[in-house]
């Protein structure tokens, strides 16, 4: 399914549940995707121990792609042509995060109509974890 | 960083899409993929991350027969003296601060990337949190096996003064 200009207008939004209670086994399972085996994500000891934090984290870009679900469930598969993120707070497991995606302008370029957005994913206490925006093309 | 030779296999999407959530079947079910405008399984968003695994000289991957800075034995397995107020982000190479990609198209299955990275820019900042932060930004271009651009990505790390905790 594809965003059609005429159905949206600046303004509207779209939130998704992106993640219930983040398990220590997902971030594993996204270093071994993403090869990104830095131990900061997934070895309790190292972390700890080594790197001082309170515990392992997730990958910001573990977050970035589980909001990139939310995108593209928005806008349509293969429909995207920018997509950037800050990473604003770190992501632990346990964690709900939330995403919510917001139309910024419907513009056209060359002929074709274009939206650029603004994405927010927050945590359970409120916080946000990553912000940023994308653009892309729609009917 | 220079990536050689990253094949987009089918398999490879499945299981990124899955770990990060996304059961959209764009991203496993040939079939289904054929009927839709992009008319095959393409990759998600975020999948050009991944071409790590095909950087020979990955520092956050474990190589057969280096030291590894992770635990074992040991709560790493790099004997480094410890600095005094010194930075766990360094330890761990720095954190990520942002990742922007612009598509000029997306990727499929067949696609054999090629990555070349370029320093970008470098600046300080002064935070109550984590102190002085370091960030530095790295423009990586992906080009397919025809030598088109693909995917412009832009990286900012940050090395941090002081532990980021909850």
């Amino acid at each position: 399914m594809t965003l059609k200009a005429n159905d949206i207008k600046v303004g509207d939004t779209h939130s998704e549940v992106l993640v219930e209670d983040l398990k220590r086994t997902q971030i594993v399972q996204y270093a071994g995707a993403s090869g990104d085996y830095n131990p900061v994500h997934t070895d309790e000891k190292f972390v700890t121990e080594v790197a001082g934090y309170p515990t392992v984290f997730a990958h910001g870009m573990l977050t970035m792609g589980m909001t990139g679900k939310l995108l593209t469930n928005y806008v349509g598969d293969g429909r995207l042509t920018k997509y950037g993120v800050r990473f604003v707070n770190q992501v632990w497991p346990g964690d709900t995060l939330t995403g919510t995606v917001e139309v910024a302008e419907i513009r056209d370029e060359d002929g074709q109509k274009l939206v650029d957005l603004t994405v927010t994913t927050v945590n359970q206490d409120g916080a946000t974890v990553l912000s940023g925006n994308a653009t892309a093309r729609i009917d | 960083m220079a990536i050689d030779k990253f094949a987009v296999e089918a398999s490879h999407i499945m299981m990124f899409a899955r770990s990060v959530g996304d059961e959209n079947p764009i991203y496993h079910d040939a079939d289904y993929a054929a009927g839709t405008e992009a008319g095959s399984i393409i990759a998600p968003p975020t999948f050009a991350q991944a071409s790590a695994q095909f950087d020979p000289d990955y520092f956050l991957r474990p190589k057969t027969g280096k030291p590894w800075f992770g635990s074992g034995k040991e709560a790493t397995g790099i004997k480094k003296e410890k600095k005094e107020g010194g930075s766990s982000g360094a330890a761990a190479g720095g954190l990520h601060a942002e990742q922007h990609f612009e598509y000029h198209r997306h990727l499929k299955p067949g696609d054999v990337l090629t990555g070349t990275t370029f320093p970008g820019k470098s600046w300080e900042k002064e935070s109550k949190r984590a102190g002085k932060l370091k960030f530095s930004e790295t423009v990586t271009e992906y080009r397919d096996q025809n030598g088109e651009l693909v995917i412009t990505a832009r990286g900012v790390g940050v090395v941090t003064e002081k532990v980021i905790g909850t």
